[in-house]
């Protein structure tokens, strides 16, 4: 099965009055349809930067950027995005702030029928009952549900998720790291999702890709074992601390607080089936 | 105004019909809303009135609240015409300054480079006290009466507008612009979709402080100006032939003239930005 994103040796850097600023080195990132890619990283390292790179807001220095056999060279709408500020437009009810990609993507919808598909997603995500509501009338956690179904609602084949649950207490983010597993099994996507919650990665995600600091290139990458469906019990197994552990680890040599070869000491004996391997 | 947003639907808009515009008339005249501003205009006058009795003071050093009304009755068809030529070119001269501002506004909020450019410039010329312009202006166009009071009514007031919305454009969330944009939309669909509607709380709050600065700017050349119009000439001529209750009278119909200006703004932005207003609680 082909790709549906390549990322493929991309180079980036910003040119800024002091010189330029190497982001990305050597990236390589391959999700397949309906993959869920989740990228860590330290802070500050391009992840940011990939997610403009895939959504076609900016081009690489070098390299190729590449969508379901296509070249990306500008923004194409089969991409939504939500971001860690779920941004909503205050002077809008919930529904039309979900409404508004139709408004900009091509499409032959009636009005009845975007508002259909926007009742739908929103009661999807435990927001039924909300669709009058302005967004300021919503809690943090509510209002990147919105924001979610926003990112969704005109069915694009790629989501990025940019932190979305970064800024939210550990409770909510559990709940929406459920949902986010119920959105996928009724509206199929291809995800790609920046975090810096490793938990997070290995629950959400089929494949783990750990950046190196800047400029970043393809440090590790983590197949997480397809199980089934995943339930919060599922983090405190020994293959999720297996796997946390080696991801931790990654982590560290990525800041450079630990040397690429040493193993990490919490290593449990490899799960069957669980194959991880490094990667450059 | 380009946007209308759609009306939230609420309770209370259903009870609004017709048959309680009469009650809803009598609720307001009753609500605090009128009364704590109406009482506090009482009070002022009759601390004025006091004042001066107290004190003793001619109407020459100081006119009270009771010299008014006769003033008023005396000249009150040329209260009704100055006053509307002040109030016209008043809001031409705003109207001139908020097609302006806005433009100006919009260059500097979208372009870093013509921000940096024009800052400087813009401060400059609203640091110059517009009392000096006014000579300048008049001995420019002379004669060009109605185009030189609402030419120096646009500039006292534009500032203010151009500020507000290139700061209100230039912080923007990028989240809003990224997924817009990636989703293909133009520039100018982020400016009309996003960037527009979010900057009217801030065009809303300079264009309060506009009102009164272009009555201001109207009023100074009306007064400076030989052979002006408006109140301000009322004022003047007041002054000629020391009919002192005359300028005060004047002065407190430009007063009145600014609240009713400052409210109509109230009402528009209600209507076009009333979101940005949170409920309490």
């Amino acid at each position: 099965m082909t790709n549906l994103i390549d990322i493929r040796d991309v180079r980036h850097a910003y040119r800024t009055e002091a010189g330029t600023l190497p982001v990305l080195d050597g990236l390589n990132v391959s999700v397949p349809e309906g993959g869920f890619v989740a990228v860590v990283g330290p802070s500050g390292c391009g992840k940011s930067t990939l997610t403009k790179l895939v959504a076609g807001l900016l081009k690489p220095d070098h390299g190729e950027v590449w969508l379901h056999g296509e070249k990306v060279k500008s923004p194409r709408s089969t991409v939504g995005m939500a971001f860690q500020n779920p941004v909503m437009l205050e002077w809008r009810t919930i529904l039309q702030n979900v409404m508004l990609p139709l408004e900009i993507v091509p499409n032959k919808l009636t009005k009845a029928q975007k508002q259909d598909r926007a009742r739908y997603l929103l009661e999807l995500v435990g927001l039924k009952g909300f669709e009058d509501k302005r967004p300021s009338e919503l809690s943090g956690g509510m209002r990147q549900r919105a924001s979610l179904c926003r990112a969704l609602v005109h069915k694009p084949e790629v989501l990025i998720l940019d932190e979305p649950f970064g800024a939210l207490d550990a409770f909510t983010r559990e709940d929406l790291w459920q949902i986010m597993h119920q959105v996928k099994e009724r509206e199929p996507f291809t995800g790609v999702l920046i975090t810096h919650d490793l938990r997070e990665s290995i629950f959400l995600a089929d494949k783990v890709v750990v950046l190196s600091g800047r400029p970043a290139r393809t440090q590790y990458v983590l197949d997480v074992p397809d199980t089934g469906p995943r339930s919060l019990d599922h983090l405190y197994t020994s293959e999720a601390a297996e796997m946390l552990a080696i991801l931790r680890h990654q982590i560290e040599v990525a800041q450079g607080r630990a040397p690429a070869e040493a193993e990490p000491e919490t290593r449990i004996a490899p799960p069957p089936g669980s194959a991880a391997q490094g990667m450059h | 105004m380009a946007y209308v947003p759609e009306p939230v639907r609420s309770p209370s808009a259903a009870v609004g019909a017709a048959g309680a515009a009469g009650r809803s008339m009598a609720g307001f005249l009753t609500s605090r809303a009128f009364l704590a501003p109406v009482g506090a205009v009482l009070v002022f006058l009759i601390v004025w009135e006091a004042l001066v009795w107290v004190n003793g003071w001619p109407n020459y050093v100081m006119a009270s609240p009771s010299d008014l009304p006769p003033a008023y009755a005396r000249y009150w068809e040329l209260f009704l015409v100055m006053g509307w030529q002040t109030l016209w070119r008043t809001v031409v001269g705003l109207l001139v300054a908020v097609v302006f501002g806005v433009l100006v506004g919009m260059v500097m909020g979208f372009s870093r480079l013509m921000r940096d450019a024009l800052y400087p410039l813009l401060v400059g010329f609203n640091a110059i006290p517009k009392a000096t312009v006014v000579p300048i202006v008049a001995l420019m166009f002379v004669g060009a009466h109605d185009f030189n009071t609402v030419l120096i009514a646009f500039m006292i007031s534009f500032f203010p507008i151009a500020v507000s919305v290139s700061i209100g454009l230039s912080t923007l969330e990028p989240e809003y612009r990224d997924i817009l944009r990636s989703l293909g939309a133009s520039q100018f669909t982020v400016f009309w979709k996003i960037a527009l509607p979010k900057t009217l709380p801030e065009f809303f709050g300079a264009l309060k402080v506009a009102v009164t600065l272009a009555f201001i700017g109207t009023n100074l050349m009306e007064i400076v100006s030989p052979h002006g119009r408006g109140l301000g000439a009322l004022f003047d001529s007041g002054k000629t032939n020391s009919d002192y209750p005359l300028m005060f009278a004047v002065l407190i119909a430009l007063a009145f003239l600014g609240i009713v200006l400052y409210y109509i703004v109230v009402a528009l932005e209600k209507i076009f930005a009333g979101w940005a207003e949170r409920s309490p609680g």
